[in-house]
């Protein structure tokens, strides 16, 4: 890599660093303001383990993001404009209103859909990586949870199964600190959750969270690992939830003196502070970047708010899926629309998870 | 040509699948070397090798969350549960993963979740389950139980190239019957989801019932027929999910009274949301109460006196219809 593509890559990282926290904000004021309803999960101090693990991918690679990984979707060129349309659950947001968040998917671009039930998407990501082995790929699959989630079945289950299978996942623990009010101390009795992969027969290593060239390459360590066939990995990331679990969450259980310590490590300004250092963050590049992240986020809420809300009337459409041919997933021609899962049959358009496809972020 | 049985129908349908569509495979718990706790997967590893046919660790969650993310590939996993009693082990990933994914995505789920179900084999409170008001219940998952071999395999190839979850129940107590085994076609068929068959024809009675059950009350209806003259109707549902309203009102329509038979526990089992769907929309046409014969409402039993207490049988059967029919 040239020094000039250094320079374009990581002012690339600190672009999604930016326009991830401010989606975040954006979001939450809408909250505020009463336009978002239900439960609202944000993830300030998460920008460089999920922007920093997502850049590590290239095409064909799969993401099996948690409600925290915003950052992991931004890189991997999911719409700001289908984030605001699932905030603000309208009906043409990839779930069309039927679900919140960020619980939005496309297979075709390697996104698999969360549910709530934290650590259950760890045994599908495993699914997803038994067929990338089934089909000789070299491509990986990296999947997230929290802290609170290693305590489930489903993660147990999930690694183990994997380095049985030797499948090709990097399963990366968020570290926040918290899950909901439990702090990290009621939630295991060990060091470090990196330790847990000791007990698989994985590697596993753990890395400050919040610095972002140091999630990059943990995390570029550990999808190497299992891009060359020899089975998961695990990467903790030691990072904080700054904010509440949801914002309805004062988060008053959390030491002020704690999270104060953890918001002078902020990411994002360590890594401005980094670029500025190395001369490659100027005052007129910040301000054209800011305008940058502002103008997605702009219209990005703003056509989610000129977009209509789902029809009642359709209240218990889509349950089951239509017959026809299936297409397996990233072989040639899986996008021809006479295949059931080439498009979202319930609208009879393309998917609307992604932005357009050049815009994704590939391996620079 | 040779007749076949429950279970060789059941093996039959799942290595067609294999070697007509590569997409199709099979993983859970001792299928691979051993051939499957029953054997339906009896030579299965040797034709396709360990990648169809995988040998999974003890984990239910894994293995059913493996084939969703299989199925979101675009594959067609069928995930064996060893005993259909452990899908609870599992069910996260059924209820929450697997029955929203479409309607939430547009993802369609291709997966088959199969395994053997049912009692009359002293397997005790965790090896006889009939679970399928649970998932009857859930929207997003079709459910089929079979009760002839001809059945086992069309429903089982229907299961397996459907676009959406389904679950598979298997009734154990069937398997090897040897009065079940039957010539099946040499071409390929299936019975379609969502059909239901009426098994024997009579005017005075309509029994609604499906998987084991089928069997106990043909000959329930043989002996009221004998003894009573009553021209009992027999209908078998084969799917729950989609379920066949036509066929069961129509049957209703012309009998004017309505049996139902089911293997479950009584309460909130499919019999209630059969005789509430009667009760809503045929009631003009009722000539007597809806009546049901199931299971007593606790968990299934281990002694044997205790077992033959429980299930269903044709003595209960007979005596359930003759009050009705003296209604």
């Amino acid at each position: 890599m040239s020094e000039a593509e250094r320079a374009d890559l990581l002012l690339q990282i600190y672009y999604y660093m930016r326009l991830t926290r401010a989606m975040e904000d954006r979001t939450r004021t809408l909250f505020l303001q009463g336009r978002i309803v239900g439960g609202v999960y944000t993830a300030q101090g998460h920008e460089a383990t999920t922007v920093g693990a997502a850049m590590t991918l290239r095409d064909g690679d799969c993401i099996v993001p948690q409600h925290r990984d915003l950052g992991m979707h931004l890189v991997r060129g999911v719409s700001p404009r289908a984030v605001m349309c699932q905030w603000l659950a309208r009906g043409n947001a990839p779930t069309l209103g039927r679900d919140g968040q960020l619980h939005i998917g496309d297979m075709h671009h390697g996104v698999v859909p969360m549910i709530s039930m934290l650590g259950e998407s760890l045994p599908v990501a495993c699914g997803v990586a038994l067929v990338m082995k089934m089909r000789r790929r070299s491509t990986v699959v990296l999947a997230s949870c929290g802290d609170g989630a290693t305590s489930t079945g489903a993660f147990h289950e999930a690694l183990n199964f994997a380095s049985v299978q030797r499948l090709p996942v990097v399963f990366l623990i968020e570290n926040n600190g918290y899950a909901y009010s439990t702090p990290t101390a009621k939630q295991f009795a060990i060091e470090q959750l990196a330790q847990r992969a000791l007990a698989y027969g994985m590697p596993g290593e753990s890395v400050d969270g919040n610095d972002v060239l140091a999630v990059m390459e943990a995390v570029g360590r550990a999808v190497a690992h299992a891009r060359s066939g020899q089975g998961p990995a695990l990467v903790e990331c030691r990072t904080f939830r700054v904010r509440g679990h949801s914002e309805a969450d004062k988060a008053d259980y959390v030491p002020p003196a704690l999270r104060q310590e953890w918001l002078t490590r902020d990411p994002i300004k360590r890594f401005e502070e980094y670029l500025t250092a190395q001369g490659l963050l100027s005052a007129e590049r910040r301000r054209e970047i800011e305008a940058r992240v502002r103008a997605v986020v702009d219209d990005a809420v703003a056509f989610a708010e000129a977009s209509p809300p789902p029809d009642p009337a359709t209240v218990a459409d889509y349950v089951f899926a239509p017959d026809g041919p299936i297409a397996i997933v990233g072989e040639p021609g899986a996008t021809d629309p006479r295949y059931v899962n080439a498009l979202d049959t319930r609208t009879g358009r393309p998917f609307c998870t992604m932005s357009q496809v050049e815009e994704a972020v590939t391996q620079l | 040509m040779t007749a076949v049985t429950y279970l060789e129908a059941i093996s039959q349908a799942i290595r067609e699948e294999m070697r007509r569509d590569e997409s199709v495979f099979l993983l859970g718990e001792d299928v691979g070397t051993y051939g499957g706790a029953f054997k339906v997967s009896a030579g299965f590893l040797e034709e396709f090798g360990p990648e169809r046919v995988i040998d999974t660790p003890m984990s239910e969650t894994a293995i059913i969350g493996s084939a969703v993310g299989a199925a979101l590939m675009g594959m067609r996993p069928i995930a064996e549960m060893q005993y259909i009693d452990f899908i609870t082990c599992g069910f996260d990933q059924i209820v929450n993963m697997a029955c929203k994914m479409y309607w939430r995505s547009g993802i369609p789920l291709p997966l088959v979740i199969r395994g053997p179900a049912g009692g009359g084999t002293h397997g005790g409170p965790f090896h006889s389950a009939s679970p399928e008001a649970w998932f009857f219940h859930t929207p997003g998952i079709k459910v089929v139980m079979p009760a002839t071999a001809y059945d086992a395999k069309g429903l089982l190839k229907a299961a397996i190239r459907d676009n959406n979850p389904v679950l598979y129940l298997e009734h154990k107590l069937l398997y090897r019957l040897p009065e079940l085994r039957e010539e099946l076609p040499s071409e390929d068929y299936i019975v379609p989801l969502g059909k239901a068959i009426i098994r024997r024809h009579g005017r005075h009675m309509t029994m609604l019932t499906y998987g084991a059950m089928v069997h106990q009350c043909l000959k329930a209806a043989e002996q009221l027929a004998t003894e009573d003259g009553l021209a009992v109707e027999v209908v078998d549902l084969r799917s729950l999910t989609p379920l066949d309203r036509e066929t069961i009102k129509e049957s209703v329509k012309r009998t004017n009274k309505v049996l139902i038979v089911h293997e479950d526990t009584l309460t909130g089992g499919v019999g209630a949301e059969l005789a509430a769907l009667l009760a809503e929309e045929l009631f003009d046409y009722l000539d007597g109460p809806i009546m049901r014969v199931a299971a007593p409402d606790a968990p299934y039993p281990y002694a044997p006196p205790l077992e033959m207490a429980y299930l269903p049988g044709v003595e209960r059967i007979v005596a359930v219809a003759r009050q009705l029919a003296a209604y």
